[in-house]
């Protein structure tokens, strides 16, 4: 048993140790270092701030096409119609996804590239990568809008929350920008809270059943001599 | 009256079906060595795994949609009730499922357990590896993401790879037309398409499960028809008492379902550890790119297999020889024959001593290298190659990995027991309790 | 192997104690293969109520709408149909005249009109026989002497409260659909937030 109970330790110490690994080779692949983003996902508010943002500054190009508004009122805290009037301004249904009105093939126009979805950026990515990038604006006047990016270079997406910055100061922005990953964080994988509840439970019941299965073994190996 | 109605209706039922007797020999009076190790629990955790996979699977099969397939996992992980928990047990026990059997795998290295008499209960878990492996294949496909995209195209090109100029009065520009048309014929399309999607889901979800419970089944019979061996290599059944029963053998019911019980509760503590709290494995069960649709445009910025084929694509990429045929056809020759050199196992191993505790030195040292060299072939199989470990790069440390793997089967196990005193091999087995 | 002083009430206890709180683990484990059969999040979504706009439908006229995959009528009776249905009440030729079969329409339209106001009657429009949907007969026929619904299949008949007539093969009135006003003009099918009186 001893021997079991050791190979299990170091077993689940490797799992461990290859995943924080596994995080920090992704990150060592890009040119400049990630900043942290230190989201709360449990931090409701946050997330709400984080979703106004996102309906009222990204929603134009970039949609949440998994993600449905009644989902994120439920998991958000947020009332129903409010949810309609100060997000939805498409649809007049609380159940649909949260498409946007923009045409892919002018958008390509624009921009270079039709603007990607983005319900599940923040595991494509990377919450990091990504709160990187949306405080990784600069001025550089070779490029058509007058930004560029320190995380994604010659990024196609002007600058687009730059009023916002003069706005609110840098440090502000950065706790804005942090709400805003959070936000994405979150439309990535809405159950993660849930799951880890859940998780909790069930890993609490096998522990109970570990006892009676493990007495019953005793029992009936006092036989084996 | 309830216990008679009920000794009744089993008697009913076993005049006509031989269910007590298939119990009593696979369960009650099927006598398994009394001194498994922990090593041995990796066979019932396959089973639990395979179970895992088809429950789930035929649940996943419910609401995915191969037209519309990578919007229809979205729908799995968002809309449907808890489809998010079986399609993360679904893919996580994927990994599982390899975990195990490759630890199922290294305990019948260690042990010799598929020595005489016990070469086709190997066999049949070669087959079951190889089933396996391409069921992987095709479910990883299925979700039709960008690595799902990529990964189907890098290996289906290997179809090209096939040297048909072997053939009699085929020239190299007609090998080449042939591997196309093969490649073509493959994806049923001039690209990866729906077409190949519909495809593969119809043999991830039929055909290859229908032949791998099959094979499992004989696996098991075969087990059962020559015995389980054990730590110590003894075969339980040269010691028999009055009654024709193992003097080192316990009925497998109840000893070893109770034991085997507390592995399975130890085995799913681990794997709901990993389904709820790191369901992607930080991108190793769930890669990233994954989480985004096939774009035939916009190759990932690095292409990796899952880590359950790294040890073999290592071998695939270390390959940069050529000789009459080219790198790309001798790394699959390579590759193939990494895996082929296992099925010829049984025959290749011609040390006198089964298991690895009455072994020499030699063969202990060069089995943990054995051991060493193919977890890390199998972490470079997943890492970018431009990348070097003290002082060498990855490519040539893929190709040190390579070819000690060759070298172990080839040379080590069929001459090794020549450089080495083993020690004498009990006659009854040692060790009761594990 | 030995069966000296072996403990068979222990080893009973402990089966059973094991195999109860397996059963559990296994009942806990069924719940998310159980549940997923339910209606997922896109079906809530588009089985979500439908809104009517009624300010155009004249009276004696029907529109029909979609809801969940069954033709919604709506009905604005005249005075000529509401009148006929007391006298087909009086006249004993209807199977439920009371509506007392209480699962063919909610409380709010279990009423001499089935309905929450009186001239506007919601249907679900499928036969409660074998679900075809019937026509609808505004002018007076052999059979339907105040008009009302026929069913094409099986010859059903109902009047303009969706009420059976006897001897039809039709065991049930048709079925009210959960309703309500959000105004004098707009019906919402499928849910009561708005107003049922």
């Amino acid at each position: 048993m001893r021997q079991f109970a050791l190979i299990l330790l170091g077993a689940i110490t490797a799992l461990l140790a290859s995943v924080s690994v596994a995080d920090t080779e992704t990150a060592g692949v890009l040119e400049d270092p990630l900043v942290k983003a230190n989201v709360n996902i449990y931090d409701k508010v946050s997330k709400q701030r984080g979703a106004k943002l996102f309906v009222n500054y990204c929603m134009g190009c970039h949609s949440l096409q998994y993600q449905r508004y009644g989902r994120l009122g439920e998991d958000l805290g947020i009332p129903e119609d409010i949810v309609l009037e100060n997000l939805n301004f498409v649809s007049d249904r609380i159940g649909d996804t949260m498409q946007n009105a923009m045409d892919k093939k002018d958008a390509a126009e624009w921009f270079g590239a039709t603007p990607p979805d983005l319900t599940m950026v923040a595991r494509l990515r990377s919450p990091d990568w990504l709160y990187s990038y949306l405080i990784g604006f600069y001025e550089d006047a070779s490029r058509p809008y007058g930004y560029n990016n320190k995380i994604f270079p010659l990024v196609g997406m002007p600058h687009v929350l730059a009023d916002l910055e003069e706005e609110l100061g840098d440090e502000k922005f950065r706790e804005a920008m942090l709400d805003l990953t959070n936000f994405l964080v979150y439309t990535a994988e809405p159950i993660q809270e849930t799951r880890r509840k859940i998780g909790f439970g069930v890993l609490f019941f096998l522990l109970i059943l570990l006892i009676p299965a493990y007495l019953l073994k005793r029992e009936y190996w006092k036989d084996v001599k | 009256m309830i216990q008679r109605l009920l000794k009744g209706s089993i008697d009913w039922v076993d005049a006509r079906l031989p269910v007590v007797d298939a119990f009593k020999t696979h369960m009650s009076e099927y006598y398994a060595p009394k001194n498994f190790n922990f090593w041995y629990y990796f066979g019932v955790l396959s089973m639990i795994v395979l179970v895992n996979q088809l429950v789930t699977g035929i649940w996943l099969t419910m609401f995915y949609s191969p037209t519309d397939a990578f919007a229809s996992v979205e729908y799995i992980m968002r809309d449907v009730q808890f489809g998010w928990l079986i399609r993360y047990m679904h893919a996580v026990g994927a990994s599982a499922f390899f975990a195990v059997v490759y630890l199922h795998m290294f305990r019948g290295l260690m042990y010799g357990s598929y020595k005489p008499p016990r070469e086709l209960v190997w066999i049949c878990g070669m087959l079951i590896y190889l089933a396996l492996m391409a069921e992987g294949f095709l479910g990883y496909v299925l979700p039709w993401g960008n690595m799902s995209y990529w990964g189907a195209q890098v290996i289906i090109s290997l179809a090209e790879a096939i040297p048909f100029q072997v053939i009699p009065f085929v020239d190299g520009d007609k090998a080449a037309a042939m591997g196309e048309a093969l490649t073509t014929w493959v994806r049923g399309d001039y690209l990866l398409s729906d077409a190949t999607v519909n495809k593969f889901f119809a043999l991830h979800v039929v055909a290859i499960p229908l032949v791998l419970v099959a094979l499992v089944v004989l696996h098991i019979l075969a087990l059962h028809e020559v015995g389980s061996n054990n730590p110590d290599g003894v075969e339980i059944k040269e010691n028999l008492d009055e009654n024709g029963i193992p003097k080192d053998g316990i009925p497998f019911h109840p000893y070893y379902t109770v034991k085997d019980l507390v592995g399975v509760v130890i085995f799913l503590m681990v794997f709901a550890l990993v389904v709820f709290f790191f369901p992607d494995m930080g991108g190793y069960f769930l890669e990233k790119p994954n989480f985004e649709p096939a774009n035939p445009l916009v190759t990932p910025d690095h292409i990796a297999p899952v880590w359950y084929y790294g040890p073999y694509y290592a071998m695939l990429r270390a390959t940069t020889f050529s000789f009459i045929f080219n790198a790309k056809t001798w790394g699959m020759i390579i590759m193939g024959g990494g895996i082929a050199v296992l099925f010829v196992l049984p025959w290749l191993d011609r040390h006198p001593v089964k298991s690895i505790r009455y072994k020499g030195l030699f063969s202990k040292i060069t089995l943990w290298l054995f051991a060493i060299f193919f977890l890390a072939l199998g972490y470079l199989g997943t890492q970018p190659a431009d990348n070097s470990f003290l002082g060498l790069s990855f490519t040539t440390w893929a190709q040190i990995g390579t070819f000690y793997y060759f070298i172990y089967f080839l040379v080590f196990l069929p001459f090794g027991h020549r450089f080495e005193k083993s020690k004498p091999v009990p006659t009854r087995v040692t060790g009761g309790k594990a | 192997m030995s069966n000296d002083g072996i403990n068979k009430g222990r080893r009973t206890f402990l089966v059973g104690l094991t195999s109860a709180v397996g059963a559990v683990g296994v009942v806990g484990a069924a719940v998310p293969f159980v549940k997923s059969w339910q209606p997922s999040a896109r079906a809530e979504n588009a089985g979500a109520p439908v809104q009517i706009d009624i300010s155009k439908l004249e009276a004696g006229q029907r529109v029909v709408r979609e809801w969940r995959g069954q033709p919604i009528w709506v009905v604005r009776r005249n005075k000529d149909m509401l009148e006929g249905l007391n006298k087909l009440a009086e006249k004993g030729v209807l199977s439920d005249p009371e509506s007392a079969v209480s699962s063919q329409q909610p409380e709010y339209a279990q009423n001499e009109y089935r309905s929450i106001k009186p001239e506007i009657l919601v249907l679900i429009g499928t036969c409660t026989h074998l679900g075809c949907s019937p026509t609808l007969q505004t002018e007076a026929t052999v059979q339907l002497e105040h008009g009302g619904f026929f069913c094409p299949c099986h010859g059903s008949m109902f009047d303009f409260a969706g009420r059976v007539y006897r001897s039809v093969p039709a065991p049930t009135n048709l079925v009210v659909p959960p309703h309500s006003y959000l105004n004098d003009h707009v019906i919402i099918v499928g849910s009561e937030e708005g107003e049922t009186a």
